[in-house]
This record gives C-alpha cells, structure tokens and sequence, in this order.
C-alpha cells in the first residue's frame, strides 16, 4: 500500500515536472503563448519557427529546468535536514546554511569587484566594454559560476557548523532552533554589512536576495544537474543511517552505523546541496521546508524514498512558481523568492491548522 | 535722506517672511531667506548650487557629490537614514528632503523647518526650481530653468534624422530593471526623439523579464557602469541587434547619477544620451542594410 503510494507520488511528480516543462516553454514576456506549435511544425512558419527556436532553446528552457533543478535541490536539502536533525522544522534556512551561502556569495562577489576595480576600472565610456574580469552574480561564464558555487558551498558548511557548534549538537530542538535563528540573523547581518561596505555589488545582490531564475542559463543548469545526481547519490546511500537516527543515537550506533561521520557526510551534502542552488538563483524560501512535509501528508516512507520524492517534488514547486512569477504580471516580473514565500507560507499554516505536524518519518 | 528711506525699504525686503508651500502640502514659513540650510537629497543639493546660493548650505547627505564643494561639508547620513543629532547640530534654518524621506515630523518636532520635495519627471525639475527659487529669494529662477530646458532643446537638435526612431533599452539595474517612457531618463530619451522599448503603462522602473528585452530587439542600450559586466553573456542575449554590433553606451558611475538625478544638470543628461545616441545608433541606410536581420 505504502508502496504504490509511493510509486503514484513519483509518477506524479514527473508527470508534473513534464506538463509544467511544456507550460514553461510557452509562458514569458507576453504572457501565454503556444510555442509548441510553430517548434513541432517548422513548415508552417519559418520565420516564427525561428523566433520559438531561440526564445526557447537559449532562454525558456534552461529557466524552466533551472527552477526545477533548483527546487529539486532545496527539497533534497530539506529532507536531508529534516532527518538528520530528526525536527520537522529543519530547513536549509533555519539551519543557517542559506544565510551562510549568501554571505558567501557576497563576499565573493565584493571580492572581485575591488580586483576589477584595482585593474582599472576608470576610464572613458569607450572601453569600458571590455570589463571580461568582473563578476556579475548573474553571469552565464562557467568560471564565475564555480566560484561563486564554490564560495556558497564554504559559506553554507561554514553556517551548518556554526549552528551545529552552537547548539551543542543536535539533541536539542529548542536549542538547534534557537541556534539556527541566531545564526541566519549574524550571517544575514553580515551580508548587510559586505554589501554596505561595497556599493557596486548592492545592486546586483538586491535581486539576488529575493530569488531569481531570469538569468538562468545552460551552464546553470549543467552544474545545478552535476551537483544534484551527486548530493542524491549520496543522500540515498547515506539515507540508512537516517532511518537509523530516527530511531535515536543510540540505536542507530547498536545497529552498527557509524554516526558521526555519516552525519558529517550528511552535512556536506545539505550544504552542497543548499550552496549550489543559492549560488544559481538566490535566496529562494521554503521550498526546503514544504516539500518534505508534503511528501509525508501523503506517503510514510523510508529516508530513500523520501528524499528523492522531497527533491522531485521540490522541483515542481519550484518550477510552478516560477511559471506563475513570470505569468502573472508578465511582460513584467515577481521575484520568484518572494511567491514562494508567500505560497509556502500559507501552505506551511494550513498544515498547522489541520493538524499537529508530523514529526520525523521512519517508524 | 532718500538714501535713507530706500535703505530702510531694502532692510524690511531682506528681513521680510518668506512663505512656501512645499510637495507635501504644508505651507512652510521663514522668518527671512535661510541662510544656514541642510539639503538632505543630490538634486536638492544641486538645485541650491544652480541658484547660486551653495555657500548657504552647511550640511548634505552622503550621497550628493555636486558640485565638488559640497564634499566638504559636513554629511548628515542618507536621505533615507539621516543623523538626526548631526542635523539639529548644524542649527539649519530650513532643512530640503525628499518627500518620502521619513525624517521630516523628527524635525519639525525639534523646531526645524522643513521643505520636503520630490522632483521626479522633467516637469517636476522645474517645479523645484522655481519652489527653491522663491525660497532662497532668487528672482531669476525663471532664467535659469529656461536656460537648462534650452539646453535638452539644443541636444535633441544634435540628433540626425536618420537616428531618430532608434529602439533604446535603458537598464537601470540587473535586476533587470529598465527605466520606462514615464521615468525621468525615458522623458529624455523620448524628447530626444528615441523610441524607448519599455512603454509608459509598465510603469517608471519595471523589472522585466529578460526575454522580453530580446523579443524587442532594441538597436541601442544604455548602462551603468554597474550593471553592464556580463551582457553579452546573458542566455538568449547574444541575438540582440544592439549587443551583436556593438552599440552599447556604458555611463560610468559620476556620468550615470547624471542621468538618473532629477535636476539642473539634465541638460547635461540629455547630452551625454544624445552623444551615444549619435555615436552609436544605426542610421537609417544601416537598418535598411541589417533587414532581415541575420540569424544568430
């Protein structure tokens, strides 16, 4: 029973993800429009076919799947957090790692700001083109957005560890939480505070703190795919030991798991997992917290299952969102950080309301 | 003893109330002219300058930078986070902010006078001008205004005809924000004879979504130095006749608070716009040349 359950969840959860490809694709500046048509028949109208082509090759579909696969990590990010701090409220937000990557990405990006600016950022308008060496947080080059993935991944362990370290493990919710909150607000403060101190990267920064999938490109998405067949391969390999912790330290240590450097294995994916979709597109809220809840008010399954489902449908989450961000006031945008807020928040308090949430997973 | 009388005249005007009505709609009363006075945003600050009365203001915000005099003096915070203690401090007769700025009841609650205006279209420069004319008692406020409306006249005239109806995308901000045909910069490119890509209806500053700046296809874009770094590389981009051949103003940062600052110096606003668009936009024989544009 569980089973099917599970496996219906899957399908679902695909078939989302390919529906809302296909509504993607045809959702932009001008609203809704069927660029299927002119894609799948090319006789009919060249010139239009060409158009289609470009618009959504180059832009609508590496947007598209880099919702998705943004959204995909957020929500293995969120399983993988909610099981091993055994607390429904775990979130790669509330565990600091969020906050810890957009300092990261802050930093990384004052960083490279002054260097442009010490090799002669001045000048007359004329060559002012050739500015190849600064960084945009936006930017489609490879190299950029390694670094700036790479900054978000030391920023993401750099907030988990502190959390953790200050929360003197994870034994304690209260304490964890309390630990996770104080965290995200120095971490968060401390952005203010780069950002404050290098001007030329507010601006920049600004969308990049609401949550953006505008810019999205192929290397993007190329990179947020790498990073998430990783982190889920090592989620599901690891996710023994979370069925196992749910049972609590001791059993899982008597099962013959060996806690803690599983648990540290585990961190480094939540924060690989949370640094890279934050370095891509910004701070994106909740999508990490809801998407596990909703797996489990719909299927009680094992830590396997439940971060692929998590992730899979994170990623439809997000893709949603996206579709409706750019829908709604098209040619005009909203920031897709802010919907999702809204939409999960609002999600997160039916939850309540309906019932006391349901801690942990396994049992 | 006529001398005398005119003397006597010429002291009363001097020391005669001076009365404004100022954007928030209160009506603002001075004993006399201010002399000490704290201008808390760069178009007000330029505007004082303009007039001819920069050595009455004793303290500005941190960013008004014009003219290079005014960074001397002392810098009260922001428009949107003024030091109240630094502005009481300079014992100001009149303090000149922004409507929105919040600081305002602060300090008229302390006893400070305030004039809260709030220049943001064209018409609006003037408007300010004259209002801060009749504040500082400057009788040709009128002249100078004329002179810097005569002054965006005379770049639109710079332009050939051949550029006119040139497609032009504004971006203020990555976000990407434009600045549309009723912000402040769209006005001028409008009398510039420009054909802005972000109409009226989108409102001043949208933010767009990308797609919808390459399916306008603009000829021309103008940036801030800010902004501009990894254009070319933005996905779909590349097909945008305006980035395939090159016709791309980059303001640096001191030229682009030109553009983007309500004030006296639009005029040299326009002209920086025009000199790009001279400079850089397609002729017409150009455009008849590109058409059909060529397939990325």
């Amino acid at each position: 029973m569980m089973q099917s359950r599970a496996r219906w969840m899957l399908l679902f959860a695909s078939l989302g993800a390919v529906a809302l490809s296909a509504l993607g694709i045809c959702v932009g500046s001008v609203g809704f429009e069927n660029l299927l048509q002119p894609l799948l028949n090319p006789a009919l109208d060249p010139e239009r076919t060409a158009m289609a082509q470009q618009i959504v090759w180059e832009i609508r579909l590496p947007r598209t799947l880099g919702a998705w696969a943004a959204g995909a990590l957020l929500g293995l990010a969120g399983a993988v957090a909610q099981g091993l701090f055994r607390n429904p409220l775990a979130d790669p937000y509330l565990l600091g790692s969020a906050s810890g990557a957009a300092l990261g990405v802050a930093l990384a990006l004052a960083a490279m700001g002054g260097l442009a600016g010490m090799l002669g950022g001045s000048g007359g308008v004329g060559n002012m083109m050739n500015s190849g060496l600064l960084a945009s947080v936006f930017s489609s080059n490879l190299w950029v957005r390694l670094g700036l993935t790479g900054a978000a991944f030391a920023g993401a362990v750099l907030g988990v560890l502190l959390t953790l370290a200050l929360s003197s493990g994870v034994g304690h919710t209260l304490r964890l939480l309390l630990a996770g909150v104080v965290v995200g607000m120095v971490l968060g403060a401390m952005t203010q505070l780069v950002l404050l101190l290098s001007p030329d990267s507010l601006q920049a920064m600004q969308a990049f703190m609401l949550g953006s999938t505008a810019f999205a490109g192929w290397v993007s998405v190329g990179l947020m795919a790498l990073v998430w067949s990783v982190c889920m391969a090592g989620a599901w390999l690891l996710a023994r030991v979370l069925d196992g912790l749910s049972l609590g330290d001791a059993t899982a240590q008597s099962l013959g798991l060996a806690v803690a450097p599983m648990r540290l294995a585990l961190v480094a994916v939540l924060a690989l997992a949370t640094g890279t979709a934050v370095a891509q597109t910004g701070l994106i809220a909740f999508v990490g917290l809801a998407a596990p809840h909703l797996v489990r008010s719909v299927v009680k399954t094992r830590h396997g299952q439940l971060i692929l489902l998590s992730s899979l449908v994170g990623g439809v989450l997000l893709m949603a969102a996206d579709t409706l961000a750019r829908w709604l006031i098209a040619p005009q945008e909203l920031p897709v950080g802010v919907l999702t807020a809204v939409l999960g928040g609002g999600y997160l308090l039916w939850l309540m309301r309906r019932g006391p949430v349901k801690v942990g997973s396994a049992q | 003893m006529v001398t005398l009388l005119f003397a006597a005249v010429l002291c009363s005007t001097a020391a005669q109330a001076v009365q404004v009505t100022d954007d928030r709609g209160v009506t603002v009363t001075l004993a006399a002219a201010p002399q000490r006075i704290v201008s808390i945003l760069p178009s007000l600050t330029e505007t004082v300058c303009e007039l001819g009365h920069c050595a009455r203001l004793v303290g500005v915000d941190r960013y008004s930078n014009y003219p290079a005099s005014v960074l001397k003096l002392p810098q009260v915070g922001g428009g949107l986070d003024p030091n109240v203690e630094s502005i009481v401090a300079l014992r100001p007769d009149v303090v000149l902010m922004a409507k929105s700025a919040r600081v305002g009841e602060r300090l008229e609650a302390l006893g400070i006078k305030v004039v809260a205006l709030e220049p943001k279209t064209h018409a609006d420069v003037q408007r300010v001008m004259l209002k801060i004319g009749e504040l500082l008692e400057v009788t040709d406020a009128q002249r100078i205004w004329r002179a810097i409306d005569a002054g965006v006249s005379a770049a639109a005239q710079s332009i050939p005809a051949n550029v006119r109806g040139t497609k032009v995308y504004f971006e203020v901000n990555q976000g990407p924000y434009a600045a549309g045909e009723s912000s402040f910069i769209g006005e001028t490119l409008t009398r510039l004879g420009a054909k802005n890509i972000v109409p009226a209806k989108l409102g001043p500053f949208p933010k767009l979504n990308p797609e919808y700046i390459v399916r306008a296809n603009p000829d021309l874009i103008m940036i801030g130095q800010r902004s501009a770094d990894g254009l070319q590389q933005r996905p779909g981009w590349q097909s945008i006749r305006a980035l395939r051949e090159q016709r791309l103003c980059v303001f640096p940062s001191e030229d682009a608070n030109v553009l983007v600052r309500p004030g006296p110096r639009m005029a040299e606003g326009a002209r920086l716009m025009a000199q790009c668009l001279v400079s850089k936009a397609p002729t017409l024989a150009a455009s008849r040349a590109a058409l059909p544009a060529p397939k990325p």
